[in-house]
């Protein structure tokens, strides 16, 4: 039997794990968003906080995800077995990108632009929601891309905590030692991966103020 | 010098008589790490006056004129606006009562020509129908036709209609004073010219009190009805462009020769 046999007559199985997994890393790049967003703002406007803020996301990005996941489990409150301490774990990876694209994003426009936002009577919050902000939506987006397909490699070894997702063929298959099942797990997820940057590379070209007309 | 200083303050007085002046600095300072950027600076801006500040770069223009709509604030003395010390009004609203133009940048990159124009009525949450009303009558204003121009963005138009949408921006609120920044600065020396004249005949006929810095001699010349000589920091001469034609200060020597 080959690998694409395997594949047909476990479709449902893969569709379903697939969609657990990208359902793992769409909630867990929207929470990095929510979390990450806001802090980029925020180093971006007192600069005593961006040393620490990005050294310490900096640090959570080299921790070896497999040992992440351990560590986690025996956390009370958010460790554990299963999808939620994956999610956690997913967007502990997925906050540097954001956080950095977000600060690198905001503090990159053009301060001439901003100085004529100030000198036109717009407060702060104006400022960054109608200047700030869509000026630098290229390059949030761009940082959330990388961070979503992160997370699609990632979220692979989540099934080591009993997360589901495709890491579930690919653990099966190393422990049965039998690569159709490996690839039957590997190759959706480069798939998904794809899907995921394609996707997000439109969005972020739709909301582009350069692409305008 | 203080007593060339206050000579100078009982000319600009004289000059104008009974009204408040629009804006008045008072023994004005800016220093910054110990610094100083400005100053003493006193100086009064009548209604309807155009006042020219003209120096080289780093002569302390634009921080001058940047003190006037709060986007600095003095370290000593008081600027007030329409009476009131620029301390005490709400930066906010100062600016939204103060059009400003700058160098061509000051466009929002993002947005288009109406979207732009419209800023601060929108900001300042006129109607949406009055705040389209007002984007067309000010393209028309400035010689832009608004059906041709209006989605455009900036960055697809020229740097002389460029300038003209930022004229626009500024005057959109009807704002009674503008403040200007070298607006013409980066525009070829005919559609300089022009931008020039339109100006001086659009800001006199709307009654606009304005303020504007430039480094170039005959701008000065053309728009002004005075103008204030500013090297490293601190006022040189004040005066109409007649006597400036006339002065012999060495600051306002060397810059005769330029025009």
């Amino acid at each position: 039997m080959s690998f694409l046999d395997y594949l047909v007559r476990n479709r449902i199985d893969v569709l379903f794990r697939s969609a657990e997994h990208l359902g793992m890393v769409a909630l867990s790049s929207l929470v990095a968003v929510a979390i990450g967003v806001p802090l980029g703002v925020m180093i971006s406007r007192r600069a005593r906080f961006r040393g620490p803020v990005l050294a310490v996301a900096n640090i959570f990005q080299t921790i070896p995800s497999l040992a992440l996941f351990g560590f986690l489990i025996p956390i009370p409150l958010i460790g554990g077995i299963g999808a939620r301490t994956a999610i956690i774990a997913l967007v502990v990876y997925a906050l540097l990108p954001v956080i950095r694209n977000t600060y690198a994003g905001i503090t990159g426009v053009d301060p001439a632009v901003r100085d004529a936002a100030r000198g036109l009577g717009m407060t702060d919050r104006q400022i960054l929601r109608i200047v700030e902000l869509p000026l630098a939506m290229p390059v949030i987006l761009a940082g959330i891309r990388v961070a979503a397909v992160i997370g699609v490699g990632i979220a692979t070894i989540a099934a080591a905590i009993g997360a589901g997702g495709l890491g579930t063929f690919i653990f099966r298959g190393l422990s049965m030692v039998d690569n159709r099942v490996i690839l039957t797990g590997a190759i959706p997820a480069a798939l998904l991966a794809l899907l995921v940057d394609g996707l997000l590379h439109r969005v972020e070209r739709r909301l582009d103020w350069r692409e305008k007309q | 010098m203080p007593a060339r200083r206050n000579r100078l303050c009982a000319f600009l007085i004289i000059l104008m008589p009974e009204e408040t002046p629009v804006i008045a600095f008072a023994d004005v300072s800016l220093s910054i790490d110990g610094q100083r950027l400005v100053g003493p600076l006193d100086l009064l801006v009548g209604r309807g006056e155009t006042i020219v500040l003209l120096g080289h770069s780093g002569s302390g223009k634009t921080t001058t004129l940047r003190l006037i709509n709060r986007l600095l604030d003095p370290s000593t003395g008081t600027v007030s606006v329409e009476g009131v010390d620029t301390a005490e009004w709400d930066p906010v609203q100062l600016r939204r009562r103060i059009g400003y133009v700058i160098q061509e940048i000051g466009l929002l990159p993002h947005m288009s020509v109406s979207h732009n124009v419209g800023l601060v009525p929108r900001l300042s949450g006129w109607p949406s129908d009055r705040t389209e009303a007002r984007v067309n009558e000010l393209l028309t204003l400035v010689g832009l036709d608004g059906s041709e121009f209006r989605n455009r963005l900036p960055h697809q138009l020229s740097g002389g209609q460029r300038q003209r949408v930022g004229v626009a921006r500024a005057l959109a609120a009807d704002p009674p004073i503008l403040l200007c920044d070298e607006p013409f600065g980066a525009v070829d020396p005919v559609t300089r010219a022009d931008l020039q004249h339109e100006f001086k005949t659009l800001v006199r006929r709307l009654q606009k009190t304005v303020v504007f810095v430039t480094h170039d001699v005959r701008e000065a010349m053309v728009l002004a009805h005075r103008i204030v000589v500013m090297e490293a920091g601190e006022v040189k001469f004040a005066g109409t462009v007649e006597a400036f034609r006339s002065d012999a200060t060495p600051a306002v020597r060397s810059l005769q020769q330029l025009a």
